[in-house]
């Protein structure tokens, strides 16, 4: 075990490694001059060649790269470019806000799949499995903003129970004020529970009809015992990976969600990094998003493993 | 003793709904005492495993009961609460399945599974649970049963699962006890050890059992009394002596014929005329009457009932006095044959083929990768219309020996001549013409043919690649005259595999290889997935069209009495060494290599009369990747001599007429060990 930790860690590092190489070359590729960006575009040549000596854009590629792997890997991302201020604060606070947010819907959703997925495969092509699928179905179908949209409209406007906006301070914790969490992270609920659920379905069904479940049926097993101790523990294996990736995307991709619901996160920085060709801010973020999906799939893989008996290393 | 434990009654399955339903069963009665082991004999899709199922109260899913009754100790199993059928089952009747890995639970530990049928059926603590599940494990002759229950089911063998599987079974000596095909997969020489539980089970318990299985030589060697099953009816039921000395139903009779047996010399194999007939469209009268040669108009139009056929016999037959075993030389009889002749030119030559893999362990590991040796150093030669069988259990390295010949695999080391000329290992360095000459028929006709073609088609391929044949209508003629003489006639030119039955899609297979016009064809287990009626008739064709055309065969099998029927020199591998080699009359016969004794010696022969010598192998072959130091076979070997078997390679000895034997043992010692099978000669009129 020690040693199969060893390796899917070092197969992190690796990865990681590689996409550390791939943010800094397309960053370096975007187009704009980040001096021009700054100074605007009636700057003198001079004044602009001083600007890039200060930032260091004028040293060749290599060697910044060098510089800013050794500086990231000690937490030191540089200066924000647009906000003129250190990076890497700036950039654990709305991870933060992304944690809470992810964490919230992560507790909710991951029980309410599972358990929708259960009873989906369990009473396949029942009344309840037809309900199950159709809504988690439109979950998935439906666009995020859609969803999003009408919780605003029916929780905040027609019942005004939840703020319509997330708008908080990005400084202040998330969870001091839960009331701005609920709809967002009901959002995010709805978007990933078709996935998980239907994977969860899946594979029940194909437990069910295995023959170690027979087994244990004409053993003379009670039905809750072999849902419980022979169906379930195989059935929720393969759903790991699935919330894994799922939890991966709702830490760092929620561009969208926290759009619609100006929620101070991750992807909102994304957002603001990209479009001020804040190149430092940029690259700590996706350098970051990064290690949070190989992380939630790192955590999937042990925990399957860990769970599995057939896999061990 | 006769104490009634279940009676079924006039059941009858049916699967499907509507237009598409299906009578599987079709009014069976079958009755089962306590301490008696009843054997349920057919082929694939005669019904014997829903029926069986149904002693536990289970049907398939799909299926339902349509009429009958199925009654353990008088009381009727589907009309049972779910609370009651839960007590019977695994209490007082429990099963053990055809696959026992898929049977085990792969996430729980194999004591637990045991464990907890106590828990809940004789409310056991779990300490108490376990260790009875202990217990039971020894029972059932697990060596070290104490670390065996605290393992998961992928870290045990096929024949360790299959034990655990009958301790689970046993867990609350219950009076019924159905096994289901538990040795069809296994190797022979782990069937054997298996059989013997069975065997052990019945001589020491009052446990009434159900032994289902395909497989004649397996159910006489542990039944007391068979029913014979066809099309979802019982056509034959007798005490098993009298089955297999005069059986009294037409298709008992032909199944007897059918199969090879490596207990009577030169028997001819006759296979069943036609096929099984589709579930669903059953002939109005007997339903085996449209492949019967003993049917006359009775039969087409009145379905016989069962009829008293002496003592405790029945049979489907209105004419089952005048059955008899097909046995005599009436079509011309096959002779065993003695090996081709030694002096021709060999068409093969194997020159010390080694095969080696490496089993890579990741890039991270750091472990040091080990080296597998499937093929280790065979030697072989094939002459012109000979066919060499391969013969060892599952792991022995016949099948990568058969990949290195036809070229889908590189041997690292040794070289290989057709015809004299050198043949490159890869078949991309082969010259079209060398690939031509080596064809191969695989295992499993169902997966072997593509299922976008038709048949024309596929056979047509080869005519196209080899013979350069463009020209549709030359293609088309040259393609029909192959078929025929795989016996297909043109109607199945434009048909596509699906539409085919197993033997029909094998014979397809053979013919593709024909087409190509080969010199030698290698046989993977051509047979193996093939119903007992259809396996005569491609056992034949092969040698049909041997005696017409020449063709060498490499045949790998496991199966020795299919080797014996077919071969004229057998090769015994085993851990990628050839342990033994001579023609088949000599392989069967003293002196024997101890490996190949006790392969011969396992064998379930479908006679119940045959004395056959008993020397069964203990534990599994080791992996090929811990080949042991010295004898290959030391560690499972009866006859081991001592410290020698450890420490040296056994040297080759040679018996003469190319019979060798790679042992310590000198050859006379070998030859004192003495026949395994007392060989009855079939009596034919020659």
């Amino acid at each position: 075990m020690v040693r199969f930790l060893t390796r899917r860690v070092a197969f992190v590092a690796l990865t990681l490694f590689i996409v550390s190489i791939v943010i800094f070359g397309v960053t370096e590729l975007l187009p704009g001059d980040v001096a021009v960006m700054i100074l605007g575009s009636e700057a003198t040549d001079e004044t602009l060649a001083a600007l890039r000596t200060q930032l260091g854009l004028d040293r060749p590629a290599p060697q910044r790269y060098a510089d800013w792997l050794a500086g990231a890997i000690h937490g030191d991302f540089g200066e924000s470019l647009r906000m003129r201020t250190e990076v890497g604060p700036l950039v654990l606070e709305r991870l933060r806000n992304s944690l809470a947010l992810a964490g919230i819907a992560f507790i909710v959703g991951v029980p309410l799949a599972l358990g929708l997925g259960i009873v989906a495969g369990l009473r396949k092509d029942r009344l309840a499995d037809r309900a199950i699928t159709m809504t988690t179905l439109l979950g998935i179908s439906v666009p995020e903003f859609v969803i999003g949209s009408v919780l605003i409209i029916l929780f905040a406007s027609i019942w005004p129970i939840l703020p319509a906006s997330s708008l908080i301070d990005p400084r202040q914790n998330p969870l001091e004020n839960l009331r701005y969490l609920i709809l967002p992270a009901a959002t995010l609920v709805l978007v990933t529970l078709a996935h998980t659920t239907r994977m969860t379905r899946a594979s029940v069904i194909r437990v069910m009809r295995s023959d170690y479940v027979r087994t244990a049926f004409l053993k003379g097993m009670p039905r809750g015992r072999v849902i419980l101790r022979h169906v379930l523990p195989n059935a929720l294996l393969p759903s790991i990976t699935i919330i894994a990736i799922n939890l991966g995307w709702m830490i760092g991709g929620l561009i969208v969600v926290e759009t619609v619901f100006g929620y101070p996160g991750l992807g909102q920085l994304m957002i603001f990094a990209v479009t001020n060709r804040d190149v430092p801010l940029l690259q700590a973020v996706a350098l970051l998003v990064a290690t949070i999906y190989a992380l939630a799939n790192l955590g999937a893989d042990v925990l399957y493993a860990a769970l599995n008996p057939r896999i061990r290393y | 003793m006769t104490e009634s434990v279940l009676d079924i009654r006039d059941l009858r399955i049916t699967y499907g709904q509507g237009a598409g339903q299906v009578e599987a069963v079709r009014g069976v009665s079958l009755g089962v005492n306590a301490g008696e082991v009843l054997g349920l004999v057919g082929e694939s899709s005669c019904g014997k495993t829903s029926l069986a199922f149904t002693a536990i109260g289970h049907v398939a899913a799909g299926g339902r009961i349509t009429g009958g009754q199925v009654l353990y100790r008088g009381r009727n199993i589907f009309a049972m609460s779910p609370a009651e059928l839960q007590r019977l089952r695994g209490r007082d009747v429990a099963m053990v399945y055809q696959n026992p890995m898929a049977s085990l639970n792969p996430s729980m530990r194999i004591g637990e599974q045991i464990a907890e049928i106590l828990r809940i059926h004789e409310h056991l603590r779990p300490a108490e649970a376990k260790r009875r599940a202990i217990q039971l494990l020894d029972q059932v002759h697990l060596p070290d049963a104490e670390t065996i229950v605290d393992r998961y089911a992928h870290q045990l063998s096929g024949g360790q699962q299959q034990r655990v599987v009958i301790a689970m079974g046993l867990a609350c000596s219950p009076s019924l006890l159905i096994l289901d095909e538990p040795t069809t997969g296994l190797d022979v020489t782990t069937e054997a050890t298996i059989l013997d539980l069975v065997a052990e089970l019945k001589a020491t318990s009052n446990t009434a059992i159900i032994y289902v299985s395909h497989n004649l030589g397996v159910i006489a060697r542990v039944c007391d009394r068979v029913a014979v099953m066809y099309a979802g009816q019982i056509t034959e039921e007798a005490p098993v002596r009298n089955l297999f000395a005069k059986p009294r139903h037409p298709y008992t009779a032909g199944l007897l014929g059918a199969v090879p047996n490596l207990g009577r010399e030169g028997q001819p194999l006759r296979p069943i005329p036609g096929h099984l007939p589709r579930a669903g469209s059953f002939p109005s009268g007997c339903t085996f009457a449209p492949r019967c040669q003993y049917a006359r108009d009775l039969c087409l139009h009145e379905m016989p009932p069962l009829l008293p056929a002496g003592e405790q016999r029945q049979s489907r037959c209105y004419f089952w006095r005048e059955v008899r075993l097909p046995a005599g030389g009436v079509e011309g009889d096959i002779a065993a044959a003695d090996g081709a002749p030694v002096s021709e030119t060999p068409v093969l030559e194997i020159d010390n083929l080694r095969k080696y893999y490496v089993e890579r362990k990741g890039i991270f590991s750091g472990r040091a990768n080990r080296v597998v040796k499937a093929v280790d150093g065979v030697s072989l030669e094939l002459g012109p219309g000979e066919t060499l069988a391969v013969v060892g259990e599952s792991g022995c390295g016949k099948s990568t020996l058969s990949s290195c010949v036809v070229g889908l695999q590189e041997p690292d080391e040794g070289e290989m001549r057709l015809s004299g000329a050198p043949l490159p290992a890869r078949t991309g360095d082969r010259p079209r013409d060398l690939r031509r000459q080596i064809q191969i028929v695989f295992q499993n006709p169902d997966t072997a043919l593509n299922p976008a073609q038709t048949v024309g088609e596929i056979v047509g391929r080869p005519l196209r690649l080899f013979q350069g044949l463009r020209d549709a209508r030359e293609l088309r003629e040259r393609v029909e005259r192959i078929l025929e003489s795989v016996n297909m006639d043109d109607s199945y030119l434009d048909r596509y595999p699906a539409q085919l039955s197993g033997g029909q899609k094998q014979r397809v297979g053979i013919a593709r290889a024909l087409a190509a016009d080969p010199s030698v064809i290698v046989c993977d287990e051509p047979v193996s997935a093939l119903d007992v009626s259809i396996q005569a008739t491609v056992l034949n064709l092969l040698r049909e069209l041997q005696e017409q055309r020449d063709y060498s065969y490499v045949f790998i099998s496991h199966d020795l009495s299919v080797v014996r029927y077919l071969a004229d020199r057998v090769a015994v591998m085993y851990l990628g060494q050839i342990m033994e080699t001579g023609t088949t009359k000599r392989i069967f016969a003293p002196p024997f290599h101890p490996y190949t004794e006790a392969l011969v010696s396992a064998v379930p022969l479908p006679d119940p009369t045959i004395p056959q010598e008993r020397i069964r192998l203990q534990g599994p072959v080791p992996g090929a990747g811990s080949i042991p130091a010295g004898c290959p076979f030391q560690t499972r070997c009866p006859r081991k001599i001592g410290a020698i078997c450890e420490q040296e390679a056994p040297p080759i000895r040679d018996a003469g007429d190319g019979h060798l034997i790679r042992c310590h043992h000198p050859l006379e010692d070998l030859a004192r060990f003495g026949p395994v099978i007392e060989l009855i000669p079939t009596a034919v009129a020659r």
